[in-house]
């Protein structure tokens, strides 16, 4: 799995009612959710992300409600990546879940800045910083998760019969 | 090397003598429980995986309370699209108007949580159930939907932190402060992806609604799941609500914990906290004059009976300040008719207050209570996030059901003791 994308930074503890608002909650189609998605701490998000931007973040990232919606968002917005020091345990098990691609590394999200582009190459666990030039080791996912990653997401895994 | 509580329950639930800590296993479900707002994403995943039939119509459970009674056409037709999923697939324990309640204060409250038991949920304070000495963590709807075509979860085998509780709470001090101490000094992730144990004699002085609480806000220090200890008061409780046996799981003596905190429950006071996160906690003692616009007592942390109890108790002949707007929701119907009978429901009415039919509403800034701009609310909620009970720039500040009576009455955030 590659990708290239800007980097769209934020700090620590970015809740999930901050990433999608309970107020929008009363639907789930996916582009709905994108148009408010990170509206309460960064009104302009919805309208300056592109698809394949890369989100960086602080320790804690997508704490408190288990809402689905809210790798959802993130995704249908068009992130390729979160890269951040640490995540919520619901909140990864979600995107692992939806197939939002993720990625634990306290030293790339203290470095990464607002703006640089970002090549992550996640198979080999490494992230290059195209515009300063440094490179990022991180731990690629366990086996288990991989084979939900391989199916396209728990929903496949089951359907196809993988995990039964 | 022994296991911890929660390493116990998993591992009899994945079928091994034993885990340990970083362990992926497969677990089997004793309930799969949904809300309003997390089923309609998990049934449209249940149906993409060409399952026809849950796992067990009596392990799947739905209950309608984030947006319901409906607030609005949109909640209206997620209420009707798990309605018609629980009809079509004869769910015994679909919730609806009329008979549901707070889904973590109701599936207790019904019987449906046993000690020992594995339950997820798809909402994050499903780890309310530890409270019983089950193992029960929140997921997303992916998870949900896989719970109930399969009735099994995946989990990494969580290490645990222990907290040894002994002494005894002051009067007019609750689990909420408790709880609220031990975030404010382990922090939002403090406990992140591991297990909260709660143990020690100090248990002996916490009623059940003072555990539920407590678990209930294990997820606001980042933790998988929070557990306590089966006692007597657990093993009562059980019986009172349910013919299931429960399976008491004790940790080895030798159990590995990260670290022990002994935490004096005589030392706690009134403890509030302020925006925008559950860890920046103060005690009334250390604070000024906070006026405030609106108090919220009820949620799934704090809307049980002996929450309602101890707000009447101190509301009892007075009045809510005039610039105040009080909401004091029921977490059950059951509450509701117990709090009615015993009276409460009179003193909150006479006091000033609205007491309103069970719902998350407010909590989670769905409706019943929304803030305006730069208002400030002091709830006995469980989050108090930029925006979570409303405008960008309101304010909560999350306390106990007693410190949220009190303020009330002056206007200001203030102990109990101010008024009594």
């Amino acid at each position: 799995m590659k990708m290239t994308g800007t980097v769209i930074k934020y700090g620590d503890n970015v809740d999930t009612d901050v990433i999608i608002p309970a107020r929008y909650l009363n639907t789930s189609d996916h582009k709905e959710l994108a148009s408010h998605c990170m509206e309460d701490i960064d009104k302009t998000f919805a309208s300056r992300v592109k698809e394949g931007d890369i989100m960086v973040a602080g320790w804690n990232f997508g704490c408190g409600s288990s809402r689905e919606h809210a790798p959802i968002a993130i995704k249908a917005s068009g992130i390729s990546l979160v890269i951040a020091k640490s995540f919520a345990r619901i909140f990864y098990r979600n995107s692992i879940n939806i197939g939002l691609a993720i990625v634990e590394s306290p030293e790339a999200a203290d470095a990464i800045a607002e703006g640089n582009i970002i090549t992550a190459d996640l198979d080999n666990g490494i992230l290059h910083n195209e515009t300063t030039g440094q490179d990022y080791t991180v731990e690629p996912f366990p086996a288990f998760i991989q084979t939900i990653i391989e199916n396209g997401g728990l929903v496949e895994s089951i359907k196809n019969g993988s995990i039964a | 090397m022994g296991m911890t509580m929660t390493q116990k329950i998993l591992a009899a639930h994945a079928g091994l003598d034993k885990v340990e800590a970083g362990q992926l296993v497969l677990v089997d479900l004793d309930l799969v429980l949904g809300n309003d707002i997390t089923s309609p994403v998990a049934i449209k995943a249940f149906h993409q995986m060409g399952k026809e039939a849950v796992f067990d119509k009596e392990k799947v459970t739905m209950v309608m309370d984030h947006f319901a009674p409906n607030k609005d056409i949109k909640a209206a037709q997620q209420c009707m699209m798990c309605r018609d999923f629980c009809g079509a697939q004869d769910i015994t324990h679909f919730y609806d108007v009329g008979q549901m309640g707070i889904e973590h204060a109701l599936l207790p409250e019904k019987g449906l949580v046993v000690s020992g038991d594995a339950v997820i949920g798809a909402d994050s304070h499903t780890c309310t159930y530890g409270a019983l000495g089950a193992f029960s963590t929140g997921v997303g709807s992916t998870d949900m939907a896989c719970g109930m075509a399969i009735g099994k979860a995946w989990f990494k085998v969580p290490s645990a932190l222990k907290f040894e509780l002994k002494g005894k709470l002051r009067p007019y001090i609750s689990g909420k402060d408790v709880i609220l101490h031990i975030i404010g000094k382990i922090g939002v992730d403090g406990a992140l992806y591991k297990s909260m144990e709660f143990v020690g004699d100090g248990l002996a002085s916490l009623t059940m609604a003072d555990r539920l609480c407590m678990a209930n806000m294990a997820i606001e220090a980042g933790a998988k799941n929070g557990i306590f200890a089966v006692d007597d008061i657990t093993r009562a409780y059980v019986k009172e609500h349910s013919d299931r046996e429960p399976v008491v799981y004790e940790a080895d003596a030798d159990a590995v914990y990260g670290k022990t905190y002994v935490i004096d429950l005589s030392e706690i006071g009134h403890t509030v906290a302020f925006p925008h996160l559950p860890e920046n906690t103060k005690t009334t003692d250390e604070i000024g004059d906070i006026p405030i616009q609106q108090v919220v007592i009820g949620s799934c942390t704090n809307g049980r009976l002996e929450d309602l109890k101890a707000a009447a108790e101190i509301m009892q002949g007075k009045k809510v300040a005039k610039h105040v707007r009080c909401i004091v929701i029921p977490a059950t119907q059951k509450i509701y008719l117990e709090a009615m009978e015993r009276g409460y429901l009179k003193t909150f009415i006479e006091c000033g207050a609205v007491v309103s039919t069970p719902t998350c509403g407010p909590c989670l800034g769905g409706y019943m209570g929304i803030l305006a701009e730069g208002e400030r609310a002091v709830a006995t909620t469980n989050r108090n996030f930029v925006g979570r009970m409303g405008h960008v720039d309101s304010e909560i500040y999350l306390a106990s059901p007693e410190v949220a009576a009190a303020s009330a009455i002056t206007g200001k955030i203030s102990a109990p003791e101010e008024v009594l």
